[in-house]
Formats: C-alpha cells, structure tokens, sequence
C-alpha cells in the first residue's frame, strides 16, 4: 500500500479498500522499519496523525464529501508552523519550542484531511544544498545511504523515495524542493512565488522563499499544490487569484505543438555528463511527442549566483534577528540582555547560518548597501527581463535541475561555494519569482544516481509545468517499464 | 551661564521630531487591539509578537491617517511609498526590527506656521516639515529589582508587548533656524500647534503625559550670524509641552557653557528631567547603530490614488489657527482677551455656547469670569464642573430677554453648578423672578427717592452718577429681582434725566 | 572589497549579537575571501539604467480593515518564554538608556 501514489491511495480510501488510519499506520510502520537509516524525520505525531485520520474515516463514513486527499498521509518539512507540535525549522535555536498557531499551510491540509504524519529535517533556516546543516543529523539519500538527499528540504524528498510518506510539503528558496527531488528521483515544484501562503512558513529569504508540494508522480503534486495554494489575507505577497488549475493540466499531458526553450547558459560545464546525457534524452522524447525545441540564451544568468548569494543572506540576517533568546526558544549564557542574546545566537546557530548572517549584515550595512543588495536587486531586474524574453518565444524553459547527481555526505561540506553551486541552475527562478518543477529524468551513466529535469514557466502560468511534466512522465514511465524509483535499492525490511 | 548671556552670543539650530500613536482600534500590522492600561499581553499574537513566521499586514485607517496628518502640514502625499526595516536589538522590539519608512516616506516637504507673543509683539515662523511616515511603537519595560524602577540599578526586566505594533506616525521637521532668543518657545508652540492639528482631525488622543504624542528635541549652538552648524544634542523623555521649551531652554544653556569653556559638544542622546529642567547624558551617538535600511521584502507599496487623497483633502476640518482668526474676526475679540481664552482651552467650551444662541462676548464673560472664578475656588478645571454650554446660552438668552438680572444669573450659575439642576429648574426652585412690571418698579423707586431726598436731588441737578446709589437701593428693595437697566432708565426718567 | 579581516569581522559579529570564538571568527575571514569574490562577480553586470526589484509580484496597496480579530491568550502568548513574572516576559538585565 505505502509504494502506491498519493492518487491510487486516495481512490483506495474512497473505494473503502483501506482506512485513512490503516494507511497512517501502515505509513508509521515503515518509517519506523526505515527510518533509522534514512533520518528523514524530526518528529512523529503519531497521536495527532491517528486522530486526523480518524476524523476523516469518520466523515467518510457519515457520507460527507470530503476533498481529493482527504485520508491519505503527508510529511511536513519542519519550517512550517504546526500548533503544539515541535517546530524547529532544523535549528538547535527553536529547539523544542511548540508554535501556538498553525501555518496557512497547515491549516490548508487540515482542512483537507490531509493526515501530518510528522516533521522532516532540513537544513538549519532552509539554508543548505545537502541537509548537512541540519543542527540535529544529517538525512541519507535512500539510493545511497552514504551520499546526501539534496537541501535543505532533503528529509521530504527522502521520506518520498523511501515510501515513508506518499506526499511531503517543502520550502524552496533557491532550489530547496527542486534540488533535493533531483537527487532524490521524485517530483518537486516551486510554485509562483505568493501562490502559498508563507505565514506560518519560518522565513529565511522573504522575497525568494515559497512553500511547494512533493510527490512521487506529477499528478500527486499537482493534487497537493491545489490543496495548499490560494490567496491568504494574512500574507501580503499573497496572489490575489485564482489557482492555476494544475491537476486538470497533469492530466491532460499534452505537448502536442507547445515550443519548449533549452537555455543555452544551464548547461556545459560544470554538469556531471550522465546528468547532461539523461537531461538531452529527455528534450528529444519532448521533442517525438510533438513539441518543438529551440535554444534561447539568458546572459543575465550569469550573475544569478551572486546576486542570490547577496539577497538571501541579507534578508536572513534581518528575519533571523528575532532569535534573541527573549520570547521563545534557546536561553543560555550569563550576564546582561545584550550577553545573554550573542552567547545564545553563538548556540543556537549552526556555521553556514552565522556565515549568512554575517554575510548579510555586511551586504546591507553603510557604505556597502549600493554596491552590494543594491546591485543584486539590479541583477534581479535583468533575470526578469532575461525570462520575459525568453517566453516571449516559448511556452516553457528547460535545464537540468541541478549540476551533479548526489554526492557523498561530507564532500561539500567544507567548502561553501562548492555547495551554492548546486543552485546555480535552479536560483534564476526564485530570483524571477517564476514556477520551476523539477521530475525524474533517469539514472546517471556514471553512479547510477537520480537526476532531475527542471521545466520553468512564467509566473501564474504554474499549470504549464503539470502538462508538460506529466507528458514527460508518462512517456519516461514508457520507456523504463516502470517508475524510476523501482529501481531504488532496499532498505532494511522488505522491498 | 543665564539665558540671557546665551542668547546674546549664540542663537540655536533646532529640530524636532513628534511620535504620535494613533487611535485606531487595532495595530499596525495585526488585528491585535489597541486598548490603553490592559492586562500585559492580552493583546498580542503571532504578528506583533514577532513569532517565526508571522508577516505583517499594514491596517489602512493607520494610511489614512498619515496621509491626512501630511495633508494637514502641508505635505506632498508620496504617489508610491514603501515600507523599510531598521534593524536594530532591543528587547522590547520583538523582531529585533522596527517596520518603518526610510527614503519612501508617505508624506514629504510640508511645513507649519507658528506664531508667539514676543516683546515686539507677535511673531510668526515657518517650520519646514521634512517628512511624515509610518512605523510600528514597541513593547514596554519594567525595570525591577533597581531602586528607583529605572534602567539603570535594575536586575531584570519584564516586558509586556501589548504596546508592541501600535501604529505611530513620525513627524520630522527640517532644520529651523532663524529663531534667535525665541527658539524654546517656538519649540513649544510648533508642538501645541501640531498636537490642536492632530486633535481637530481625529487620529490620536494627542495625550503627552499617556505618551500618545512623543517629542524629541535636537538643539544645536551656533555664533549669531554665523553659517556652521554647532554639534547637536538630542534630548528625549519631554513630556509636556512645558518640557518642551524647558529642555531647550536647558540645553541651550549646556551647549553654550560648554563651549564657552573651549570644551566640544559631545553629538548624544541626553534625557530630560522633569524635575530638575536638565539633561541627563544617554547613549553616546559616536556609537551610532547602523540600521541597515532596507525594503521590507513582507510588505508590498502603499500607492494611494489621487482621487483618494482629494478626498482626503476635502474632509479635512479648518485648520485650528485659520478657525481661531476666523472666530475672533467674528466676535471682535481684541489680542489679549483671545490669548487669554486660548490659554485658559476654553475656546472650543466659549464657541459651543456662541454656537447655541449666545453673545460672544458675554459667553466669554461668563466662562473666562463668572465660572473661571467659581472653579478656581474649588480647585477644579473648568471643565470639571456640572455647567454646560447649553447651560450658559440659556442663561444668557434669559438676561436679554430680561428675565433675569447679572446678579441673578450669577446666583443661577451657582446653583447649576451645585447639582439644583437646569437654569430653569433653580429658577423655578429659588423662586427668581424679575421684576419687570413698570408699576412695582416706579413704586420701588419712588419710596427709594423719598428716603434719600439728597441723592435725588443730586441726580435731578445732572449729577449722574449720585444714580448709582438709588439705583442700589432699589436693587436692594426688590430683592435683586429687577433689572438694574430697567431700573436706572425708569429712575432716571423719575427724576428728569431721561 | 572581496575580503574582510578578522576585525571587520568581529565588527559584523557584533552588530549581528553573535558572540563568535576566535577561531570561529579567523574561519570566516577566509571562507569570506573566495565567497566574496564570487559574489563580486556582480560587479561586471551590466546595471547602468537598471532599475532594482525587490519584489518579484506586481502588488501594491494591500491592507487590512481596522478591526479587532482575537489576540492569543496570555497563556499562549507566553508559552515560549524562557522566563516569565507577572504575566511578562522576563529578561536579563538591559544596559543603556531609558
């Protein structure tokens, strides 16, 4: 039952095959078989997921309508605010600190019956390639348990490939849910920035950061980005329209006609060759099913890295200043106010947090702000106008998701700019503000690890990437017999 | 040093910058209410707690708001304004953070004439207003284990975040010159005139001992006729009008002293002290923070239309300075008498009579005399005692139509004020009536003459003043119930001086 | 500017309230040195004339009524406090002004 997709459960559950709890269980009995090794998890709910699920199988049976998802389990990524439940967003600085209110988004899968079975771990504050950074424990990539599982969100796209959980929420900022589904051989969207609520999501960089659905299939992810997205009164970036419908697109799947753009600047080197080989594969069957395929060149790109690398750690340094051992959270160090906030900042936060913070304050500070934030929110500007040209031609833009395949945990993690180059291909849509998806596109030649095609499309058009994802999906899904992740090797217990 | 040696060398160079917290019935950027002296944080939430997660989302009375305090100054209202963080820690601003304006200041480049009464006579300036914008006020400290409750001596804190988020304006003026010796009552009358403004269009209590309007006063010193600027000084904590002129007072005084010795100016903040009329050195400014400006990525541009902002305009009450030359156009109020009525605050009490009914000036006589009189003696402020303006137009309406005497009315104006009710209700209880009747009058009069035979005869030879004693006597013969004109008319007429 | 010397970084550190080790403080200085010169990069932009973004969404004006919604609790507003008295947040001792 847990290998089935979200969708199989759901009609599982309306058929009354199963019970929402059954499902939970059958879910908690497998992480519990798993997890030991993978490490996806922070926390477990086990009593508040079982009451959900009872609640819903209840409903069911009273013959209420209930929404698409309702019953069918999910793994929240510990950046979201769950109330009374541990919330750390992978930090020593919140640790065991229980928000009293819940995020939009988590209200939005309560209200959808969608059962939380628990928190997953991620880079500390969502700032990481590698869920290295996490304060807690690294997660292990289930392909490989040595190599990690992409960041930060890494813990939901490992709980997707190890069958622990049939959907996951994310975070990506700059390639935080594409990233790691790369790596990971699941399925990951960064819907427009504004189309889900960030309240209640721990911000990191409040002008990139948005909450996303994560799945084993395009249509499981196009079910869940309907469940959480929708304009929020409490969020002023909030989209004030209509979501995009993106489950009818995931099943229409038809590229029959659309022009599809390979930019010129994501590619060469620096990729791995079997990334390159599967992402080249993956245009010319877009190309059989009847799209057609041009090249367009975004120069602006060039300067995407920098300007992130300038923009994030300036506004962290200003989101991250509330953590001040004051209202909530880690209290150490002795002395005055002003002692007691630096001793618990020292802490509470991890090295690649502080490096941001203080990159950060540097950015913005006096005499700096010109020509740093200042000039990164230029490069902003030429990005945007890098895509509108761009799609001025095309329905969607391609790239390879990211660079390398997964690699081994304690490779990068010595050298910063090695690990912010992960990004480099999935930066320029936060920067943009645009929607970017990134699905399975095959095993590299050379480790036979995951990698991820990135399809991008322009901002509210976020239905693009569901048609034309599912129709490279399914024809994927021709061509090895089988999903990709049946290909995953074992964990522990049964296959 | 005194002021007058000061003042004889230097002149000053002031700015000065007014919070003030409006009244809205929630917070800035939550639903959180706003309500003053509350159980501590009964009203607060994620937002204004500054919880991880929480965003902002701006309360559009509060853009009203600055948008008709900017239009009162004479601002530009900004077409596209934005929000900015200051980031800064203090543990009584929860996001480490204050959501506030930095080079998009909603309202910009207004300015507000003042007048003072100087020994030339009076005098006007014009304060150039260099911006109004929106921000957010803080949580609120106690400070225990200290002796005296202040910071200093303290072992720790408590903070209470009901206050945190409650929407203050920030009204900063331009460098005001050019005030010589009046600069500490320039200071003064730029705060009172702004604190009427924002009373008269209805966005905040303006209340300075609640901390509703806050001042802070930059005072700089320089040679007259000099071009530089001295080092200035910024003194907090003035809570009151007074204090305003006080402060600046001081300081001048500081400033001058010091430099009199050959010693600088330190550039600081300095705190007022009530009672002493001093400052007490703060936080040295050398140090200054650097707030890291930076667009608040949370919040979107406030970018009012201009039909809104007309009609903003429009609905702006007259200016308290052009409604007070208007009144004392209309009544004939000489100088001084008006500066008297504005400095006792009964104006708006003097007009609501006039507005029922009555005389100007005798609506001013009674309030500014009579009544001033009466509350002086119980130690209360005019407005503590049970009479109304109504209460006062209906006594005065009652004189001229003659029904009741000046001393009369001051026994009714007693009377009201001691609970018996409405004029006509102590009226009718006390029994008052005057006699107007020709008949009882002229009978009255006749047995007064009679029994002061000298005085008649004075007034019959044209001595007119001699009337004055008949005409008391009569008074007296009728009990205080006739009208004392009525009687000086007859009488005079008796006696062939009519 | 594409280093930043120990001092400048303990400058930062302070400014950020993070009270970093020595060592903490050297590792910096040099992870800045190549970071910073990435980031430098920016430098070769052609930004002349280019108006900054800082917000990706087209949206100005939005507001709320101003009308009281339910405040959280006491209870709830406190349930965090490291320390609390009296219904407050305690907190050490604060230095400086009033």
């Amino acid at each position: 039952m847990i290998r089935k997709n979200a969708s199989e459960m759901a009609a599982a559950l309306a058929a009354k095959e199963i019970s929402s709890v059954e499902l939970v269980n059958a879910h908690f009995d497998r992480i519990a078989e798993v997890d030991t090794q993978v490490k996806a998890f922070l926390y477990l709910d086990k009593d508040g997921a079982l009451s959900q699920a009872k609640a819903v199988d209840d409903a069911r049976a009273k013959g209420e309508t209930l929404a698409p998802l309702a019953g069918v389990p999910v793994a929240l990524k510990d950046i979201f605010t769950q109330k009374g439940v541990p919330t750390t967003a992978g930090s020593k600085i919140l640790e065991g600190w229980r928000p009293p209110y819940d995020a939009t988004v988590t209200a939005n899968l309560k209200k959808n019956g969608i059962v939380i079975l628990g928190k997953t771990n991620m880079d500390e504050f969502a700032m990481g390639s590698s869920t290295e950074n996490s304060a807690y424990h690294p997660t292990h990539n289930p392909w490989d348990l040595t190599r990690i599982p992409g960041g930060s969100g890494g813990g939901s796209s490992a709980s997707l490939a190890a069958f622990e959980a049939p959907l996951a929420l994310g975070t990506d900022t700059g390639g935080s849910i594409r990233q790691p589904a790369a790596v990971t051989g699941t399925v990951g969207v960064k819907p427009t920035y504004g189309a889900v609520s960030r309240y209640g999501m721990i911000a990191f960089s409040s002008s990139l950061d948005q909450g996303g659905p994560c799945a084993r299939t395009v249509l499981d992810a196009a079910l869940l980005h309907e469940a959480i997205a929708g304009h929020d009164p409490k969020d002023s970036t909030s989209i004030n329209a209509p979501t995009p419908k993106v489950v009818d697109a995931a099943k229409r799947a038809d590229v029959k006609g659309l022009k599809i753009g390979v930019i010129k600047e994501l590619q060469g080197d620096g990729y791995q060759k079997g990334v390159l080989n599967r992402f080249n594969e993956s245009i010319e069957l877009l190309s059989s099913l009847g799209a057609e395929i041009v090249e367009v060149s975004c120069p602006s790109f060039e300067y995407a890295l920098a300007a992130y690398y300038l923009i994030a750690p300036s506004e962290c340094s200003s989101n991250l200043a509330r953590f001040d051992a004051m209202r909530y959270g880690l209290r150490v160090g002795a002395g005055d106010a002003e002692a007691v906030m630096s001793a618990t900042r020292e802490a509470g936060f991890g090295r690649e947090v502080k490096r941001r913070i203080i990159l950060g304050t540097y950015a913005l500070s006096s005499g700096y702000y010109d020509a740093y934030y200042g000039s990164a929110q230029k490069v902003r500007t030429l990005i945007m106008q890098d895509y509108a040209k761009a799609f001025a031609g095309v329905d969607v833009l391609v790239s390879p998701t990211a660079p390398t395949t997964a690699f081994k945990i304690g490779e990068k993690s010595n050298d910063p700019l090695a690990m912010y180059l992960n990004d480099v291909a999935t930066i320029p849509v936060n920067l943009a503000g645009i929607c970017g998806m990134s699905l399975p596109s095959g095993l590299a030649d050379e480790d036979n690890l995951p990698t991820g095609f990135q399809i991008m499309a322009p901002a509210m058009e976020d239905q693009r990437l569901y048609n034309v994802g599912a129709a490279l999906e399914a024809a994927l899904l021709s061509k090895w017999g089988a999903p990709l992740l049946a290909k995953a090797p074992a964990l522990g217990g049964s296959k | 040093m005194n002021y007058e040696q000061v003042i004889a060398k230097y002149e000053p160079v002031m700015g000065l910058e007014v919070h003030v917290e409006l009244n809205t019935n929630s917070k800035m950027f939550c639903g959180c209410a706003t309500v003053f002296g509350a159980e501590p944080n009964t009203q607060t939430c994620p937002v204004c707690l500054g919880l991880p997660g929480s965003l902002p989302v701006v309360n559009e009375t509060a853009i009203e708001s600055a948008i008709k305090i900017g239009l009162a100054l004479n601002c530009k209202v900004a077409p596209f304004s934005r929000f900015a963080r200051k980031n800064y820690f203090y543990p009584d601003m929860p996001k480490n953070y204050q959501t506030s304006q930095y080079d998009e200041p909603i309202c910009f480049d207004g300015h507000l004439d003042v007048e003072i009464e100087t020994e030339e006579g009076p005098k006007s300036f014009r304060i150039e207003i260099e911006r109004v914008h929106m921000e957010e006020d803080t949580g609120k400290s106690l400070h225990m284990g200290g002796a005296t409750g202040r910071i200093h001596g303290a072992d720790y804190s408590l903070l209470d975040y009901n206050r945190a988020g409650i929407p203050l304006i920030e009204i900063v003026t331009k460098i005001i010159p050019g005030t010589g010796k009046y600069g500490p009552e320039v200071a003064k009358a730029y705060v009172a005139e702004l604190r009427d403004i924002l009373r008269s269009i209805g966005v905040s209590d303006v209340k300075m001992e609640q901390g509703s309007l806050r001042c802070d006063a930059n005072v700089s010193l320089r040679l007259i006729g000099s071009d530089s600027l001295g080092t200035r000084s910024e003194t907090k904590n003035v809570n009151s009008l007074r204090s305003v002129e006080r402060a600046i007072r001081g300081e001048m005084i500081r400033h001058a002293e010091l430099l009199e010795k050959g010693e600088k100016v330190k550039q600081e903040t300095r705190h007022f002290q009530e009672d002493t009329g001093t400052t007490r050195s703060g936080r040295s400014k050398e140090q200054a923070e650097d707030y890291r400006y930076f667009q608040d990525p949370d919040l979107v541009p406030v970018a009012p239309s201009a039909e809104w902002i007309e009609a903003l305009r429009k609905s702006l009450p007259e200016k308290p300075s052009a409604h007070r030359k208007r009144l004392q156009e209309a009544w004939s109020v000489p100088d001084k008498e008006m500066a008297a009525m504005i400095n006792a605050d009964l104006l708006g009490t003097v007009e609501a009579t006039v507005n029922l009914g009555a005389d100007p000036t005798k609506a001013r006589g009674w309030w500014l005399g009579e009544i001033s009189r009466i509350a002086n003696e119980k130690e209360l402020a005019v407005e503590e005692l049970s009479i109304s303006p109504k209460d006062v137009a209906e006594i005065v309406e009652l004189i001229q139509k003659g029904e009741l005497t000046d001393k009369l009315a001051r026994q009714v104006v007693e009377g009201v004020i001691n609970g018996e009710g409405t004029p006509a209700d102590v009226i009718a209880k006390r029994g008052f009536k005057v006699v107007s009747d020709d008949g009882a009058l002229l009978a009255a009069i006749e047995k007064v003459c009679a029994a002061m035979p000298d005085v008649a005869e004075k007034v019959r030879g044209g001595h007119l003043p001699a009337a004055g004693a008949l005409i008391g006597a009569v008074m007296k013969e009728t009990k205080g119930q006739a009208d004392a004109a009525k009687v000086r008319e007859l009488l005079l007429g008796h006696l062939g001086q009519a | 500017m594409s280093s930043l010397s120990r001092a400048e970084v303990a400058k930062l550190a302070k400014l950020a309230r993070i009270e970093m080790t020595d060592a903490e403080l050297d590792a910096l200085s040099s992870e800045f040195a190549v970071i910073l010169g990435a980031v430098d990069r920016i430098q070769g932009a052609p930004l002349a004339d280019v108006q900054p973004t800082s917000h990706p969404l087209p949206i100005n004006n939005v507001t709320r009524p101003d009308v009281v919604i339910p405040s959280l609790t006491p209870e709830e507003s406190l349930s965090g406090a490291p320390a609390q008295e009296e219904q407050r947040f305690r907190v050490p001792q604060i230095l400086g002004e009033e």
